[in-house]
């Protein structure tokens, strides 16, 4: 069972006890070690006394999706021992509080059982009780770090720069973990067949979560007008654009802010606003989870069909209704790239990683203005409230923000008559204006009911249809303007294919070393955007049989496939993944290789 | 459907001291039922900005859904205008603010779209204080799905189907007092004589403007026993020969004297009574104007006037201290922090 960086540990509290710190310093400092991780917190709708679980995978490969089963588990939350001790891998390591005894029942003969006294520890060390709660927390790191030879220089480190500016608790969390580490090194036998190891795997990585990535990404895209509805998994998109805002966006001189943010009444509402400040020329976006974009169905069709930029980032969570509002999904496919009622589609961003994040919720405020219409940045909770390690952030300054065809005051002198949704440019995509510009020229009715090419209410049949196909011509303008889906090519020619997005790209990469091992031969697509780009389509074209993995029960992205190409579902298989916890890539190797020697024995069979 | 307006002039016509004729400020022509009330208070917007001498393009007109919503076309034709979706217009009204405050926000709604499926927008816009103007053309029914019963219609008022109202009335203009408005008025879509300052009033302030104004329903709510309608006995034949006639009629109008309470009897011979607030009423005390709605409420009677002011009022760009430009007219060099701030913070997260 030996092994040196390439486990996976996780973490057994009690939410509300303050164990995310101890947990987050623990995976940065792996990370510190040169060693590539992947944290993932499993935790509940609550605020306090519910079990809630951190797991780092530790991967030497760099390979940065989950894992299933769990090498090391440390318990501190006795609520959930059985549970906990039933789900380690035979071989592994149960870390638990012997403060008090561990019932007889509890034991399994194929883990090893390793206690340390942790509250105890706190109590001998700590009178104020909130004290021996937070430092049982530190405890266990340093208890941790023994048992897994991990350099506790490097913890202390990342202590330091976890609390540069809180200095009083840097000392105070030193001896907290010196506490656990020298007791552990002294009573239990240190290191155990888990240990790490410094690396040079992380380069010139970062960790960050994907909302605070997305945030930073609608800071330096130019979004002035942010409006939001707290919401599960989301929320904290717009707590970091407020806290990047205030860092970066305040007026040296004046000390006023180039930023207005605003915590709606609801999803309608901020939805509302973000329309109404895109409409008068500012960039806006909103954050929400399905039910928001669920609730803000009917303004959505209202930007689509006044052809007004709208950036809403949706960061999926577990549906329907109220759903697995703490678990992730990729859910919200069909119902984000057709929201509202009556005919629509809208373009989406998906995505795969905080880098990504940033990318795209940047581009996505481009794309809102250049084609007039909303488009939705599909994040997911894996993505959007977990750690990732990640490509740094660029940005390339030569470039000024597309604000798209908007018309100033000397450009509408220069036209006869302004025909507001007249397609000059034949590319389905029409000039604005924005309010103020010019005394005379370029004010124009906005509305959601039908209308003709100079705004005006229009009821005929035939201006309405003009109206509506030529959204379909700005729709195949869009294909040109979406970002591209990445490929990663198999050896040899192959007629097989996967497709996958989002967060699934980790395990899906995983996958092909896995599949590769086993001699299958398949090539992969990862999807980046809707509307589908040519390269999608020939990507079908050019395999006989293609696996669509995704995070939902009905294979949402694979209707959207056949939908928009009119393609042949047989050659469609789904790979599905939804209970909640993110895919892993044994699960996607698995099933395709049952689904691969499956149609070999249905062939040697006939 | 919309139709051209003649573009000949009065020779006699004044510009305004920004250079419009009162002309300029038009719409298209109403397609309203002909004696609307709606259409007095269009006449009295128009009135008022080119009377305030507000450039139509500074102006930027919002609105939501229903009859009241339709509005919006029939006046200042030169401002940009958004009809919404039903009782959304105060967010749309919020995000257009927060892009540009240098522009004049004049919002439009009814009594369904602010009483019924919008009062929580209603209600937030007012907590945030933003600077616009909302005018409520307040009717007691659904007009354009024909004739149902609004929120603000008061209990035993009789409907066009014969039925009492048996549900308490939410009064907006209490609501608004309650909610922190810095500015509350009634008015009656008839007395233009006191509607066009009261608007005026309303454009100028510094914050959220909130005008309730009676506006009666002709097609609709013309009913004997209705609290908010007029109906003429002698065309009653007419009206139930066919629930798609719509009468024509005239406006009703009222002129009296301040301090005056005046019964204006309406066509269908029930009494609209307006009481016009004293002139030693004090606009700046918001219980008493509270007090004062509830005890005309208990009398049955219609308060109209300026209700309550607070002039030194903070809108919600003061209180999200915004910078001083419009954040429309900001760019990438103005927001975008560039590479160096952005390796700080890559360096940061290591």
């Amino acid at each position: 069972m030996y092994s040196v960086n390439d486990f996976v540990i996780r973490f057994a509290n009690v939410n509300g006890t303050g164990s995310a710190s101890a947990n987050g310093i623990f995976a940065k400092s792996i990370f510190r070690l040169g060693v590539p991780i992947a944290p993932k917190n499993i935790f509940p709708s609550n605020i306090q006394g519910l079990p809630t679980w951190y797991e780092v995978r530790i991967s030497e490969k760099g390979y940065l999706g989950r894992r299933d089963g769990i090498d090391i588990v440390v318990g501190v939350n006795p609520q959930t021992y059985a549970d906990d001790i039933a789900s380690i891998k035979s071989g592994g390591y149960f870390v638990y509080d012997n403060s008090k005894r561990l019932h007889d029942s509890f034991f399994r003969e194929d883990i090893h059982f390793v206690g340390v006294p942790m509250m105890k520890l706190a109590m001998d060390n700590y009178t104020d009780s909130r004290k021996q709660q937070l430092f049982k927390n530190i405890i266990y790191l340093g208890a941790i770090s023994a048992l897994i030879d991990l350099d506790i220089e490097i913890v202390k480190e990342t202590i330091a720069k976890t609390f540069a500016r809180k200095p009083k608790l840097i000392v105070p969390n030193y001896e907290a973990l010196e506490i656990g580490y020298n007791y552990t090194k002294e009573n239990c036998n240190c290191p155990i067949d888990f240990r790490v190891r410094k690396s040079d795997k992380t380069g010139d990585s970062i960790v960050i979560d994907g909302n605070a990535a997305t945030a930073l990404g609608l800071v330096y895209g130019g979004a002035t007008v942010g409006a939001w509805y707290p919401i599960t998994p989301s929320t904290s998109v717009a707590s970091s654009f407020e806290k990047y805002c205030h860092k970066l966006r305040v007026d040296k001189e004046t000390g006023k802010n180039n930023f207005a943010i605003v915590q709606a009444e609801d999803e309608l509402s901020a939805i509302g606003m973000v329309i109404g400040a895109n409409w008068n020329g500012a960039r806006a976006f909103t954050a929400t989870s399905g039910p928001g974009v669920s609730l803000m169905n009917e303004f959505i069709g209202l930007a689509y069909f006044a052809e007004i930029p709208v950036t809403l980032i949706n960061v999926q969570r577990g549906g329907p209704s109220t759903g697995m509002p703490t678990r992730s999904q990729q859910a919200d496919i069909i119902s984000s790239a057709y929201a509202s009622h009556g005919d629509t589609k809208h373009v989406l961003l998906f995505p795969s990683n905080p880098t990504e994040c940033f990318q795209f919720s940047a581009l996505a405020l481009d794309l809102a203005d250049r084609l007039q219409t909303p488009v939705i940045v599909m994040s997911d909770l894996d993505l959007g409230m977990n750690e990732h390690m990640t490509a740094p952030f660029k940005w390339d300054e030569t470039k000024a923000y597309d604000k798209g065809k908007v018309l100033n005051a000397e450009e509408l002198d220069e036209i006869e008559v302004f025909g507001r949704y007249l397609d000059v440019d034949k590319d389905g995509i029409t000039y604005r204006t924005i309010p103020g510009t010019h005394p005379t020229k370029g004010s124009y009715f906005t509305r959601g009911t039908s209308h003709n090419e100079y705004a005006k209410y229009s009821e005929a049949g035939d201006d309405y249809v003009k109206k509506v196909d030529r959204l379909l011509i700005k729709w195949e303008t869009a294909k040109k303007l979406v970002p591209k889906p990445r490929f990663e090519n198999a050896a040899s020619k192959t007629p097989y294919g996967m497709l996958f997005f989002g967060t699934t790209n980790y395990a899906a990469y995983e996958t092909l070393d896995l599949l590769g091992e086993n001699g299958i031969q398949i090539d992969a697509m990862s999807i980046k955007a809707f509307p589908f780009t040519t390269e999608i389509f020939e990507f079908l074209e050019n395999h006989e049989r293609i696996f669509v993995i995704e995070q939902n029960r009905d294979a949402q992205m694979r209707s959207l496939i056949i939908n928009e190409y009119n393609y042949d579902p047989k050659k469609l298989d789904s790979i599905l993944h939804y209970d909640g916890t993110p895919i892993t890539a044994h699960y996607i190797s698995t099933s395709i290789s049952k689904a691969l020697n499956k149609s070999e024995k249905q062939s040697q069979a006939l | 459907m919309t139709f051209a307006k003649p573009k000949f002039r009065h020779p006699k016509s004044t510009k305004n001291k920004v250079g419009y004729l009162k002309s300029d400020y038009l719409g298209t022509v109403s397609t309203l039922c002909a004696g609307c009330g709606h259409d007095s208070i269009s006449g009295a917007i128009v009135q008022a900005c080119y009377e305030l001498d507000i450039e139509p393009h500074k102006l930027a007109k919002l609105s939501g859904i229903g009859c009241s919503s339709k509005t919006p076309a029939y006046f200042l034709s030169n401002s940009h205008g958004f009809n919404s979706v039903h009782g959304r217009m105060p967010s749309i009204a919020t995000g257009a603010n927060l892009a540009n405050k240098n522009l004049t926000y004049l919002g439009v709604s009814g009594d369904g779209d602010s009483a019924s499926i919008g009062i929580g927008q209603f209600m937030h816009v007012i907590r945030r204080n933003l600077n616009m103007t909302y005018i409520v053309m307040n009717n007691g029914c659904y007009g354009l799905t024909k004739g149902q019963d609004s929120a603000t219609a008061d209990v035993g008022s009789i409907n066009k189907t014969g039925m009492s109202n048996e549900y308490e009335p939410i009064d907006l203009a209490a609501l608004a007092l309650e909610l922190g408005s810095s500015f509350v008025a009634r008015s009656f879509s008839g007395d233009k004589t006191q509607l066009v300052p009261l608007i005026k009033a309303a454009l100028s302030h510094p914050g959220f403007a909130f005008i309730d104004v009676i506006s009666p329903c002709v097609t609709f709510n013309n009913n004997v026993g209705s609290t908010k309608s007029y109906d003429f006995v002698r065309e009653h034949m007419e009206v139930t020969s066919s629930i798609d006639f719509v009468p024509h009629k005239d406006e009703i109008t009222v002129d009296y004297q301040p301090g005056h309470r005046m019964d204006v009897e309406l066509h269908d011979g029930s009494v609209l009574k307006l009481d016009k607030l004293a002139p030693n009423w004090n606009p700046f005390d918001r219980n008493s104007a509270i007090g004062q709605l509830q005890l005309a409420k208990s009398r049955n009677e219609v308060l109209t006037g300026l209700l309550f002011i607070d002039e030194n009022t903070k809108d919600l760009h003061k209180k999200l201290n915004t910078v001083d430009v419009p954040l429309n007219t900001l760019n990438h060099t103005n927001l975008c922090p560039g590479q160096d701030a952005l390796d700080k913070i890559n360096d940061n997260l290591r």
